[in-house]
């Protein structure tokens, strides 16, 4: 191995001093998601899009001609809005989960990047936004399909991918705090069955709460999926402003609590 | 590594501790330790490290597996923090204000914890990002690091496709990219074959001639030997003597070692207990029995052992005479 003398020279000054949270870090950790996207967007766009279609036309299709309408509207159009829910869910829950999983005890990735001046929110911060972009934009594809069975566009729904962005931010936070709180990745079934299945099914997207018993409608009501159920429907069926803001501060102390939790786990598991 | 005619050539190629520019003693040290201590619950892994490693040097830390190496590096990049004591980096109080160390650092870990899912390339690009080389200066870096690797025409290979002296070399170069002032290298050759080996060292000779200063861990002791203007030894968590290799061999080996072939059987009243009772500084590598400052050894005892092989002290002799346990 050989340097290159003669460039090392002209070496850059030193950075300006470091504060607690900085963006260099994050745009560092996105800088190499985008690099991994560069190669692998076709299957990643594929499994986005395809799933939410396929549940929509099989659900609205087939069990919307025996249901008819729900709740006022066309099923079709009742489970559009809340399959973007289940989508923004799956693409940054499961992200979240397995791929921090395996990048932080398998490939030993996170180690590298905290040698380097990153630190672990910073870290989190960014694996957890590059999720939600991806949120953000898949999580409009189902809301597309509706709308080509007829659901009616409004400019409103414009709000969906920041919506998405926010709910699936705060969905792949809870993966990665969850990745670092299981013991192995056989124990991650549990989180699978467990707490993945309950939330997007008692969340409003397949059924209006109003149908369950009472104690399963407070539980929907925690669920953070609810509130990004509701947003998405308000914008595709009129929006009212103070109920909906309700739901978005729930969307906002949501991402709050699982940001805080995810950084603590995480630096417990990857700092000694 | 334990024969005697490798041991000569070793200190044949010893590099005079005074070559090369001269570290400025008064200058700030590049990294200090005061009194750190490390548990793992109930386990000490370092138990009360003093280290200063000043600035422009190639400082060794060589001690057997187990010693507390990779825990000292890990903590000196706040991955692992400090049960007590007090670090300092590049004037930077650590863990307070790691990431300003962190970003004139560049670390290059015992294990391998390249980005499988990347290329080559991708893999150096990302680390301009983290180290926050300037946008004009990133392609510039990328490249002068894939010639540092000799990886410019595998870079758009995945990393899991190349050999591991290729890896480990990108794990180099991956370290250089934003040219820190201070690299971390734990034990940057384990499982290597000798040329890459050789080239290694190569790169260290480079960083110290450019002023970087380098801590290298390892448990070689040829490579202790000739990269290291200072070496710290370090057993169970402690450094047990410090300074440069030529100076630690003459204190605690003696210049010249006699070897001597005895029968590992030694019932008792044998050569060697005869030889430790008379208080001749010996120890044991298979069949063969060193002799330190054979200048001291009485003369019935000599007669004895019958002719000897006589080689230079190395500090595998200083180690031995400190802990009674091998580095290798
Ligand atoms: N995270 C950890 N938890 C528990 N023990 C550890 C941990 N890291 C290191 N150790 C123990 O600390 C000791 C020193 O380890 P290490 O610093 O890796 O030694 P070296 O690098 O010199 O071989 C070893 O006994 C090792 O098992
Ligand atoms: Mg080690």
């Amino acid at each position: 191995m050989t340097l290159d003398t003669d460039t090392r020279a002209a070496a850059p000054s030193p950075p300006a001093p470091p504060r607690r949270f900085e963006f260099a870090p994050v745009a560092g950790v996105l800088a190499r998601e985008w690099a991994l996207y560069r190669r692998s967007w076709r299957p990643t766009t594929f499994a986005a899009v395809a799933e939410p279609v396929i549940m929509l036309l099989a659900f609205g299709v087939g069990l919307g001609s025996l249901i008819g309408a729900i709740g006022g509207y066309d099923y079709i159009e009742f489970l559009g809005t809340g399959i973007v829910a289940t989508s923004v869910l799956f693409t940054s829950m499961f992200p979240g989960l397995i791929d921090t999983f395996v990048r932080r005890v398998f490939q030993h990735t996170y180690d590298g990047m905290l040698a380097a001046p990153v630190d672990v929110r910073e870290l989190v911060t960014g694996e957890a936004t590059w999720i939600a972009c991806k949120a953000g934009v898949y999580g409009c594809a189902p809301l597309l399909v509706a709308i080509g069975f007829g659901l009616p566009a409004s400019p409103a729904m414009l709000l969906v991918p920041l919506i998405a962005f926010v709910t699936g931010f705060g969905f792949a936070l809870t993966g990665v705090w969850l990745s670092a709180v299981v013991p192995s990745i056989k124990t991650m079934d549990y989180i699978i069955s467990g707490v993945i299945t309950p939330l997007y099914l008692i969340a409003g997207t397949f059924f209006p709460i109003d149908s369950l018993p009472a104690w399963a409608q407070v539980v929907a009501r925690i669920n953070p999926l609810y509130h990004c159920v509701e947003l998405v429907r308000a914008t595709a069926f009129g929006i009212e402003p103070l109920r909906d803001l309700g739901h978005f501060a729930a969307l906002l102390v949501f991402v709050a609590v699982m940001w805080l939790l995810a950084v603590v786990q995480m630096r417990r598991r990857l700092i000694d | 590594m334990s024969q005697p005619g490798q041991h000569s050539s070793t200190s044949t190629a010893r590099r005079p501790a005074t070559h090369g520019p001269a570290p400025d003693p008064s200058a700030p040290p590049a990294i200090e330790l005061r009194g750190v201590v490390k548990r793992f619950g109930s386990f000490t892994a370092v138990n009360g490290l003093d280290l200063r490693v000043p600035s422009g040097v190639v400082f060794g830390l060589l001690g057997p597996n187990g010693a507390g190496k990779s825990t000292t590096m890990r903590m000196l990049t706040a991955q692992c923090l400090a049960t007590s004591g007090e670090i300092s980096v590049l004037g930077h109080p650590v863990p307070r204000a790691s990431k300003r160390a962190r970003a004139a650092m560049g670390v290059v870990p015992q294990h391998d914890n390249l980005d499988e899912e990347l290329t080559v390339q991708e893999n150096l690009e990302v680390f301009t990002h983290l180290y926050r080389v300037p946008r004009a200066q990133r392609p510039e870096a990328v490249e002068r690091a894939l010639r540092l690797a000799h990886l410019a025409d595998r870079r758009h290979d995945r990393t899991d496709k190349l050999s591991g002296g290729m890896r480990r070399r990108l794990l180099i170069a991956r370290g250089l990219v934003h040219r820190p002032r201070l690299v971390l290298l734990d034990e940057p050759t384990v499982g290597l074959d000798p040329q890459v080996r050789q080239d290694l060292w190569g790169l260290i000779t480079a960083l110290r001639a450019e002023g970087v200063t380098v801590l290298m861990s390892t448990h070689y002791i040829e490579e202790a030997e000739r990269l290291a203007d200072v070496v710290a030894l370090m057993a169970k968590g402690r450094v047990v003597a410090q300074g440069a290799p030529a100076d630690l061999i003459a204190r605690h080996a003696g210049d010249t070692v006699e070897e001597y072939l005895v029968p590992p059987a030694d019932p008792g009243d044998g050569v060697e207990s005869r030889l430790r009772a008379a208080g001749v500084a010996v120890r044991r590598t298979g069949p063969t029995l060193s002799v330190l400052r054979p200048g001291e050894l009485p003369d019935p005892l000599r007669a004895e052992l019958g002719t000897g092989l006589a080689r230079a002290g190395n500090l595998e002799d200083v180690f031995v005479t400190l802990t009674g346990e091998r580095v290798e």
